[in-house]
C-alpha cells in the first residue's frame, strides 16, 4: 500500500501545483449553489421522499468529496491520504449500515 | 532547523509523506467511526420521541441553513489563510485566520441559540432517546468545532510571535485539514439529519 | 533554538541525560517506554491473577461463601477489564514498542513524546480503574457491561463509572499509539526494506494499530453514551423512554470482535518470529501470512453479531452472521498451517521459547475449533452464557495471546536485558503453565455442556459440577506457580548474569533485523543504516550456499551485527509533559463522577501540559545530541488532537 508511493516525494512541495484563490473561490461558489439546491428542497413539499432522498443524498455526497478534493488537497496530495480517509470512510458506511439494517431502520423509513 | 523542517515536509521519510500530515489522516480516518456511531445512534433514535416533540416540529431548517452556511464559508476562508501563508503573505494569512474563527465562533453561537430555543420548546436533554441522540451528537460536533477554534487562536497568537512563517505552512495545513473534516461531518449531518424529512408528532 | 526555549514556561528546566528515577518519567526512548509497559502490564497481570484466584476459590465447591454475590460480580469484572484491556493489550504495546522500531531499523517511532504519553494515559488510566476497588465500588457489570444492567438503575454506585471513564482513558492511549505506529511503519522503514520485506511480527502489529485505530472509536462512542446515561440522564439505554438496549451490544461488539484480533495478531507475530528460528528455516509461505493477518483484520469486522445470537435480532442477521463467522476460521487455519508447515522438517531446538510457542500453535488450536462450533446458531443457542463460552475464550487469549507473549519474553529477554531466561526454570515456567491451564480451562468445555452458567457467582449441589469444578480450581492454582516460576526465573536470571559473561549479539541464531544491534540495544539503537534486502536479512548474513546448493555459514553474528559504539547519534530529546498530561486526566475522570471541581485541576494540567509541549523545542539544543546522521527522528509537531494546537511547537531559531 506504500512502496508505490515514493514518487511523491518531490512533487509535494507546496504552491507549485496548489490552485490559485480564484479556483478555491470557484469551489466555494459551487458549494453553495449546491446547499441553496439542497435547502430549495425544503420548500418542495410534494416530491416524495423515494425521489428527494437520494437526491439529497447525492448532493450531500456531492459536497462532501468536492470539500475533500479542493480545500484537505486530495486531489494532488499523496492517494495515501485519500486511502486512509476513505478506509475510515468506507468501513464506517458498511459497519453501521449493517448494524441500522439489523435494527430495521430502513423499513421505517 | 532546518532540516527537522525537511524532515517533516516529508524528505527522508519511507514513503517521502510529511510525518504530521499521515498522522492527522490517520487521525481523521479514525474519527469517521467515532461520528459515524453517533449519528448511527441518532437515526435508529430519531423517531423515539415519547411524548416530546419530535424532530420534525421543531427544526427550524431556515436557521440552519444560514449557519451551515457560515461554517461552509469557513473552509473557504481556512484554505484561504493557508494559501496566503504558502506565499509568504502573513498579513493575509491573519486575516483568513480570524476570519475562520469568527465565522466557527459564529456557528457555536447559532447551535447555542438553536439549543436554548429548543429547550424552551420543551425538548430536554433527558426528554426523548431522540433529544438525547441529538444533543448528543450535534453537542460533540460542537465541541469539535469549538477545538478547532482554539487551535485557530493558537496559530493566531503563534503568528504575533512571529514564528508562524511560509516554512511552517504545514502547521496551518494540518489546523486546516481537521477544520474541514468538522465542516464535512456538517454537510452530512445538516443532510442527512436536517434536510431529509424526520417524523413529526 | 532561542534561549526561551531552555526554559519553556518557566515551569521546569528541560530533562536532561538518562539515569535514574527522573529519567524513566521523562524518557521519550521506544525501548524504555516498551519496558515500562511491559512491566506495568505485568503488576496488573498479578493483580488479575489474583482476581482469577478469588473466582475459582468462590466456585470450588457448590454454595461457595468466599466472595458473595455482590463481590464476585466485581472481582469477574475487574479480572476481565483487567486482563484485556490492563494486560494483554499493554503487554502487545511493550512488544511492539521495543521491537517495532528495530525490525524495521529505525531510531526510534515517529513521534517519540506520544508514544510516551500513550504510555502514561495507559498507566493512569489503568490506575484510575483499580482506584475503583480502594473507593470501594467497583465495577460489577462484566466487562462487557450490558446495558440496561449497566444504567444506574441496576447498577447504582460509581463502579460502572470507573470502568466508562477508565475504559475511555485507555482508549486515548490506545488510538495514539496506534496512530503513531501506524505512521512509523509506513515511514521509518531502513533503505531497502519495503513492505514485503517487513518481518511478520511487524506486519502483525500493524494490522492491529489500524484494528485499534478504526475499533477504539466505536467503543468509545458506547463508553460515552454510556457515560451520559448515567451521569446525565440521557436516554440511550432506557427502555423505559423507548430505548433499545441493543444498542449497547451491537456497538459493544463491533468494537469487541475485532478486540479479540487485537488480542490475539501480537502474539501471531511473535510466535512466527519463534517458530522459524527454532526450527532453522524460513517461514513458510511468507505471504499467505501476511495476507491472512490482513484478511483476519479485513473479516473481524463482519462478525461481531455472533455474540448476539440469542438476543433476538432476528433469523436474516443470525443466519449471516452464522455464515461470516464460520469464513472468518479459513485465514486463521491458514496460519496454524504455515507454522506446522514451518516447523515440518526443521531442525527443532525446543528452547523455552519454542515450548511457548508451539503451546500457542496447539492450544490456540483448540480455542479456535471451539469457536467454530459456536457459529452454528444453533449450537450456540446451547452454548452461550455458560462455561463452554469461557472455555474458548481463554484457550484463546491465555492459550494464545498469553503463552505467545511470554514466548516472546523468553526469545528477546537478551535484547532488552542483555543475558538470557533460564531454560530449566523457564521449562518449569511452561509445563506448570500448559498443565495448570488445561486442567483449569479443559473442564470448562464440559461444564458448559452440561448447563453451568457464566457469570454467576455460584451453583447448587446435585448437578454433577462439583468435581469438574474443584479439578479447574486445582488447575488455576498450578497456573498461578507457573507465574511464580516466571518472577522467580526474572530474577535468577539477573542475578546469575552477573557474574556471566555476556550473552553475545546472536543467542538463538536468529533471523530479522532487530539482531543487528548489539544485546542489550544501546540507546541509539543502529550505528549505521542496514541495507535490507531480503525478508530474514540477518540471517542472509550469516550464511550463503556452496556450489551445490548446501547452507553453509559465511559469517559470525559478531562480524554482522554492529558493536554499538557510534556516539554522534541524534536522540530525541526527553520530556515532562506527557506524564503531566496524562496525570491530567484522572482529574477530570473525577470531576465527572463526584464533583466538578475535581475537573479543574484536571483541566489545568492537561492544558499547562500541551501549551508546554507545544512550546518545547524536540530537540533541546544542550540534550544528548549532537547532529549525526539519522534524520528518521522526527517528533516535529506531534499532530494528535489534543496536540494539533501543536500549531506553534519549537519557536524556530
Ligand atoms: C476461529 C476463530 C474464532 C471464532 C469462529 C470465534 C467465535 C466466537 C463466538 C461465536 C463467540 C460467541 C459465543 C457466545 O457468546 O455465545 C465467541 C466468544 C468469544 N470469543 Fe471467540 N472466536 C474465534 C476466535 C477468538 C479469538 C482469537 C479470541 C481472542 C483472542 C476470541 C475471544 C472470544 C471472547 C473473549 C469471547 C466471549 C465474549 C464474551 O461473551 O464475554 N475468540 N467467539
Ligand atoms: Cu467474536
Amino acid at each position: 500500500m506504500s512502496t508505490d508511493t515514493a514518487e511523491h516525494v518531490d512533487t509535494h512541495d507546496e504552491a507549485h501545483d496548489h490552485p490559485s484563490d480564484r479556483k478555491y473561490v470557484q469551489v466555494a461558489i459551487i458549494l453553495a449553489i449546491v446547499t441553496a439546491l439542497e435547502v430549495g428542497t425544503y420548500w418542495m413539499e410534494s416530491v416524495p421522499g423515494e425521489v428527494l432522498i437520494p437526491v439529497l443524498m447525492l448532493m450531500m455526497v456531492y459536497k462532501f468529496f468536492y470539500v475533500a478534493a479542493w480545500f484537505m488537497h486530495l486531489k494532488f496530495d499523496s492517494p495515501m491520504f485519500t486511502k486512509f480517509f476513505v478506509a475510515g470512510l468506507i468501513l464506517a458506511t458498511i459497519v453501521y449500515g449493517i448494524m441500522l439494517t439489523a435494527f430495521e431502520f430502513w423499513h421505517k423509513g | 532547523m532546518a532540516d527537522a523542517a525537511a524532515v517533516s515536509h516529508g524528505h527522508g521519510t519511507g514513503t517521502g509523506l510529511s510525518n504530521n500530515k499521515l498522522l492527522m489522516w490517520t487521525f481523521l480516518g479514525s474519527e469517521c467511526l467515532l461520528f459515524g456511531g453517533l449519528i448511527s445512534t441518532y437515526l435508529i433514535y430519531r423517531s423515539r420521541f415519547g411524548d416530546g416533540p419530535a424532530p420534525g416540529d421543531i427544526f427550524d431548517i431556515p436557521f440552519t441553513s444560514v449557519s451551515s452556511f457560515v461554517l461552509l464559508m469557513s473552509s473557504l476562508t481556512m484554505v484561504l489563510s493557508l494559501s496566503a501563508l504558502q506565499r509568504g503573505d502573513i498579513r493575509n494569512n491573519r486575516i483568513w485566520l480570524l476570519t475562520t474563527a469568527l465565522l466557527g465562533a459564529l456557528f457555536i453561537g447559532g447551535q447555542v441559540y438553536e439549543f436554548t430555543t429548543f429547550l424552551r420548546e420543551g425538548l430536554g436533554y433527558t426528554t426523548s432517546p431522540f433529544s438525547s441522540a441529538f444533543f448528543t451528537l450535534t453537542g460533540f460536533h460542537g465541541v469539535h468545532v469549538s477545538l478547532g477554534i482554539v487551535m485557530l487562536m493558537s496559530l493566531l497568537i503563534s503568528s504575533f510571535r512571529g514564528t508562524l512563517t511560509k516554512e511552517r505552512s504545514e502547521t496551518v495545513e494540518i489546523v486546516g485539514l481537521y477544520w474541514h473534516f468538522v465542516d464535512v461531518v456538517w454537510i452530512f449531518i445538516f443532510t442527512v439529519i436536517y434536510l431529509v424529512p424526520s417524523p413529526t408528532s | 533554538m532561542s534561549e526561551t526555549t531552555a526554559n519553556p514556561i518557566g515551569v521546569y528546566t528541560r530533562p536532561k541525560g538518562n539515569t535514574g528515577w527522573r529519567d524513566w518519567i521523562t524518557t521519550v526512548d521506544h525501548k524504555k517506554i516498551g519496558i515500562l509497559y511491559g512491566a506495568t502490564a505485568m503488576l496488573f497481570f498479578l493483580i488479575g491473577g489474583l482476581e482469577a484466584l478469588l473466582i475459582r476459590l468462590q466456585l470450588a465447591t457448590p454454595d461457595g461463601t468466599v466472595l458473595g454475590a455482590d463481590t464476585y460480580n466485581r472481582v469477574y469484572t475487574m479480572h476481565g477489564v483487567t486482563m484485556v484491556f490492563m494486560v494483554i493489550m499493554p503487554l502487545a504495546a511493550a512488544f511492539a514498542n521495543y521491537l517495532l522500531p528495530l525490525q524495521i531499523g529505525a531510531r526510534d517511532v515517529a513521534f517519540p513524546r506520544l508514544n510516551a504519553l500513550s504510555y502514561w494515559v495507559f498507566l493512569f488510566g489503568g490506575l484510575f480503574l483499580n482506584m475503583a476497588w480502594i473507593l470501594g465500588d467497583a465495577p460489577d457489570g462484566g466487562w462487557f457491561a450490558y446495558a440496561p444492567n449497566t444504567g444506574t438503575i441496576f447498577s447504582p454506585g460509581k463502579g460502572m463509572d470507573f470502568y466508562a471513564l477508565g475504559l475511555q482513558i485507555m482508549g486515548i492511549a490506545s488510538l495514539i499509539s496506534a496512530m503513531n505506529l501506524i505512521v512509523t511503519v509506513l515511514n521509518m522503514r531502513a533503505p531497502g526494506m519495503t513492505l514485503f520485506k517487513m518481518p511478520v511480527f511487524t506486519w502483525m502489529i500493524l494490522v492491529v494499530q489500524f484494528l485499534l485505530l478504526f475499533a477504539v472509536p466505536v467503543i468509545t462512542v458506547a463508553l460515552f453514551l454510556l457515560m451520559f446515561d448515567r451521569n446525565f440522564g440521557a436516554n440511550f439505554f432506557n427502555p423505559e423512554m423507548g430505548a433499545d438496549p441493543l444498542l449497547w451490544q451491537h456497538l459493544f461488539w463491533i468494537f469487541g470482535h475485532p478486540e479479540v484480533y487485537i488480542l490475539i495478531l501480537p502474539s501471531f507475530g511473535i510466535i512466527s518470529e519463534v517458530i522459524p528460528t527454532f526450527s532453522r528455516k524460513p517461514i513458510f509461505g511468507y505471504p499467505f501470512m501476511v495476507f491472512s493477518g490482513i484478511a483476519i483484520g479485513f473479516m473481524g469486522w463482519g462478525v461481531w453479531a455472533h455474540h448476539m445470537f440469542v438476543s433476538g435480532i432476528g433469523p436474516i442477521s443470525i443466519a449471516a452472521f452464522s455464515v461470516s463467522t464460520m469464513f472468518i476460521a479459513v485465514p486463521t487455519g491458514v496460519k496454524i498451517l504455515n507454522w506446522l508447515a514451518t516447523m515440518w522438517g526443521g531442525k527443532i531446538r525446543f528452547n523455552t521459547p519454542m515450548l511457548f510457542a508451539s503451546g500457542v500453535v496447539s492450544m490456540f488450536t483448540i480455542g479456535g475449533l471451539s469457536g467454530v462450533t459456536h457459529s452454528l446458531a444453533p449450537a450456540d443457542t446451547q452454548q452461550t452464557d455458560t462455561y463452554y463460552i469461557v472455555a474458548h475464550f481463554h484457550y484463546v487469549i491465555f492459550g494464545g495471546a498469553l503463552l505467545g507473549i511470554f514466548a516472546g519474553f523468553y526469545f528477546w529477554w537478551p535484547k532488552a536485558f542483555g543475558h538470557l531466561l533460564n531454560e530449566k526454570l523457564g521449562k518449569w515456567n511452561f509445563w506448570l503453565m500448559l498443565v495448570g491451564f488445561n486442567m483449569t480451562f479443559g473442564p470448562m468445555h464440559i461444564l458448559g455442556l452440561q448447563g453451568m452458567s457464566r457469570r454467576i457467582d455460584t451453583y447448587s449441589p446435585g448437578f454433577g459440577f462439583e468435581f469438574w469444578n474443584m479439578f479447574a480450581t486445582i488447575g488455576a492454582f498450578i497456573i498461578g506457580l507457573g507465574v511464580l516460576a516466571f518472577l522467580l526465573n526474572v530474577w535468577v536470571s539477573a542475578r546469575a548474569a552477573r557474574h556471566a559473561p555476556p550473552v553475545g549479539p546472536d543467542p538463538w541464531d536468529a533471523r530479522s533485523p532487530e539482531w543487528f544491534t548489539p544485546n542489550p540495544t544501546p540507546v541509539h539503537n543502529f550505528d549505521d543504516d542496514i541495507q535490507i534486502e531480503a525478508l530474514d536479512e540477518f540471517w542472509h548474513r550469516k550464511y550463503g550456499q556452496d556450489e551445490n546448493g548446501r547452507l553453509v555459514r559465511v559469517a559470525t553474528a559478531e562480524e554482522v551485527c554492529q558493536d554499538g559504539s557510534a556516539t554522534d547519534t541524534h536522540l530525541p530529546s526527553p520530556s515532562y509533559w506527557p506524564i503531566v498530561l496524562a496525570a491530567g486526566l484522572p482529574f477530570i475522570g473525577f470531576g465527572l463522577m463526584y464533583s466538578l471541581w475535581f475537573c479543574v485541576p484536571g483541566g489545568a494540567l492537561v492544558l499547562m501540559a500541551i501549551y508546554g509541549w507545544v512550546f518545547e523545542p524536540t530537540d533541546d539544543p544542550d540534550g544528548p545530541h549532537g547532529h549525526g546522521h539519522h534524520d528518521d527522528h522526527d517528533d516535529d509537531g506531534a499532530a494528535d488532537e489534543a496536540a494539533a494546537e501543536d500549531a506553534e511547537e519549537a519557536p524556530v531559531g
